[in-house]
């Protein structure tokens, strides 16, 4: 573990200076060990885990037994016949392009609406600040599924909404549960405030006299945001697409729930491979397709913040 | 090189920009310039035309606090203004009511006659230098330079020749691609100064912007401000809270102090002839000797000193006969051989040698005061403390202030 740690850039300083080092290398090295032991155990063996049984072979009877196979990640692209031959199917890639259209416009709605929510918070005089950063906050102190269970009451026949349209004059008994637009609503709802908080931080750092200075020299608001307020917030606005991209990606509860399990979508996906579908090796071929695009994504935002810091 | 060049002012040009004034000066000048008045039988106009800013009753509160007590001056064109005076005065507010980020509660303000309430800031042709520069961090000087002028939608090449004639005016010129990040205090100032000028704005508007440097590239600046102010011909509004930054610098110094203008004036008008207590306190030093006016007559009094002499000295307007307060700057003081005439005696309790010259610290009849003696040779500074010295005050430059 230790050997880690000294590889491990977070600490170049102490590591480049060999005047300084003894006690207090030791001292760095050992004080880490803790968040190590517990990064290594809760997210380093779980991953490995998963790996290995992506390269597992199906059980018979669910399960799987240990033997090196590929047939879970050829799954993903490929359907095998009684005979064993291969035949291209796109039903996976459906399933997976899907999601990432509804990540990715659960992301961008949330950024739109976001943005002057946390533009308006940071605004405030710093005791309501606190309250409405507060506010922000309040859902997750909520069990998701209730809340979730809460906008299908809302959204659903004679619920609170079809009920208040019928006052401005639609038709009686509308609902708006299980499709696609309840999954995306419930998505945007939940994965928001994710959102709000990074950009909010950015926002609130921004010196004010900036955006004056962009007044002042004849920019509009538009010009303003465009060219002053965005460039500058853009740390905080990747992280908050970070944060929202990521887990939308694995979302089950959503579209299972409010979309009434319609469409499937690579978080249900790999659920019923551990469960129902009894093919583990296939699920975890799934997860880790997941896990590599996510880091390639994650791996390309870091480059191209590195390189603009090199630059300013 | 550019630091270098402010910190050994060449013996014949004092400012880097002069060798600027040379190359663009004159077409600078004629392209900014406004159009001589016409002839114009409205008087009003004519006033206008005259002055770049008229501040007209405004008054700002906030909350319960009245920053600006319902104040009315005009700014001249072309000139170098100070509003001088020191935190909380409402000067920085009034800076801003000129920018356009705060609006008056009450009152109006004109720039070239066209009233400016209500315009926002990018509809205004003013610029502001910042105190803390506001240079954008993601913009290259050149982008830092050239954003006033897209906004204004100046066509391309246009921006590109302002661009690097305001740099290279600026001395800047070798650092036109880099970011603010990395420069100096003085080098960000500069940039900053050129940002807001390439626009040619009606007004410059400068918050404090000498503050941050440190003592020497402060007093550089100045003359270097100064020079741009000349050269450019554009109206400077400069706010500062240090008085000799404003006695330097300004064609007109409005002292400021509890929300109101308490005195407007050239700077030697402002030292020399300061109208009431406030403005003789917070510009320079200067003794406050309890008197009593004995006679008064249009702009003199003659009064009598705690110290027995009876002298006729100028006064800012009428002055009832009784007590009054007298202003006295220290160097307005004669001591020991230099004392004549209308002399009284004093004894010294205390010195400070400050190079140049000398303070004292004298007591006559249970008054303490302060005079200030040149060095002019190196056997100046020769009275001993606890001797006893003859003292007068030059008469025609002490002040009996309005009460």
């Amino acid at each position: 573990m230790s050997d880690i740690a000294h590889h491990d850039p977070v600490l170049p300083s102490v590591a480049a200076e060999p005047s300084r080092g003894g006690i207090w290398r030791n001292l760095a090295v050992w004080g880490l060990l803790p968040s190590w032991l517990l990064m290594g155990f809760a997210l380093l063996v779980p991953i490995i885990i998963i790996a290995a049984v992506s390269f597992a072979t199906r059980g018979a009877y669910g399960g799987f037994d240990w033997g090196f196979n590929l047939a879970g990640y050829r799954q993903i692209l490929f359907n095998e016949g009684w005979t064993g031959e291969l035949e291209f199917t796109p039903q996976y890639m459906v399933i997976i392009l899907r999601t990432l259209l509804l990540a990715g416009t659960t992301t961008l709605l949330c950024l739109l609406m976001a943005v002057p929510v946390a533009y308006y918070i940071a605004n405030q005089p710093r005791h309501l600040k606190t309250i409405l950063v507060y506010l922000v906050t309040l859902p997750f102190w909520i069990s998701m599924i209730l809340r979730i269970y809460a906008w299908m009451i809302i959204l659903g026949r004679h619920g609170p909404m079809p009920r208040l349209l019928e006052l401005f004059g639609a038709p009686g008994g509308l609902s708006f549960m299980y499709n696609d637009g309840a999954t995306l609503a419930a998505m945007v709802y939940t994965y928001m405030p994710l959102m709000v908080l990074p950009v909010f931080a950015s926002i609130e750092k921004l010196d004010g006299t900036l955006i004056e200075a962009a007044h002042d020299l004849y920019g509009n608001r538009w010009i303003t945001l465009r060219r002053v307020i965005l460039p500058l917030t853009a740390p905080g606005i990747a992280a908050g697409a970070i944060l929202v991209f990521v887990p939308a990606l694995g979302a089950v509860l959503e579209p299972t729930l409010m979309g009434g399990g319609k469409q499937m979508m690579m978080g249900s996906l790999i659920q019923l491979q551990f469960g129902g579908g009894r093919n583990w090796p296939f699920g975890a071929a799934i997860a880790m397709t997941l896990l590599i695009f996510v880091t390639i994504v994650l791996i390309l935002i870091a480059r191209r913040a590195a390189m603009r810091e090199v630059t300013t | 090189m550019v630091i270098d060049s402010l910190k050994k002012p060449s013996r014949t040009v004092f400012s880097p920009f002069s060798n600027f004034v040379a190359r663009f000066g004159r077409e600078q000048t004629a392209e900014i310039s406004t159009p001589q008045p016409v002839p114009c039988q409205d008087e009003s106009r004519q006033m206008n035309q005259q002055n770049a800013i008229e501040v007209v009753g405004v008054s700002k509160h906030f909350g319960t606090f009245r920053a600006l007590k319902s104040i009315s001056f005009e700014i001249r064109n072309n000139e170098f203004f100070t509003m001088l005076g020191p935190s909380g005065c409402g000067k920085t507010t009034l800076l801003r009511m000129l920018a356009g980020f705060e609006n008056p509660n009450e009152g109006t303000i004109l720039l070239k006659g066209r009233n400016l309430v209500d315009v926002p800031p990018h509809k205004r042709r003013v610029n502001t230098v910042f105190q803390s520069y506001a240079l954008f961090p993601h913009m290259t000087l050149e982008q830092n330079v050239a954003f006033g002028l897209e906004n204004l939608g100046w066509d391309k090449s246009r921006i590109r020749n302002r661009v690097g004639e305001m740099l290279e005016r600026v001395h800047m010129s070798d650092f036109a691609r880099r970011k603010p990040a990395q420069l100096s205090g003085g080098q960000r100032q500069r940039v900053a100064l050129a940002r807001a000028l390439a626009p040619e704005p009606e007004v410059l508007l400068l918050d404090e912007p000498l503050s941050a440097l440190d003592l020497k590239l402060r007093q550089a600046m100045r003359n270097e401000l100064r020079n741009l102010q000349r050269d450019t011909g554009i109206t400077f509004v400069f706010v500062t809270h240090d008085q000799e930054e404003a006695l330097d610098m300004s064609d007109r110094i409005a002292v400021l102090g509890d929300g109101e203008v308490q005195q407007l004036g050239s700077p030697t008008q402002i030292y020399e002839e300061p109208v009431n207590r406030f403005v003789a306190d917070f510009v320079g030093e200067t003794n406050f000797v309890e008197i009593e006016v004995l006679e008064s007559r249009d702009g003199w009094a003659t009064i009598r000193t705690p110290f027995g002499q009876v002298m006729t000295v100028p006064t800012p307007g009428q002055v009832q006969p009784g007590m009054a307060t007298l202003s006295v700057r220290p160097e307005k003081i004669n001591l020991g051989n230099q004392a004549q005439g209308n002399t009284f005696n004093a004894t010294v309790i205390g010195k400070n040698y400050m190079g140049g010259y000398t303070h004292y610290i004298l007591e006559a009849n249970g008054i303490e005061f302060r005079a200030s003696r040149r060095n002019a040779s190196r056997e100046g500074d020769t009275i001993p403390v606890n001797s006893t010295v003859s003292v007068d005050f030059v008469q025609a430059a002490v002040r009996v202030l309005a009460s």
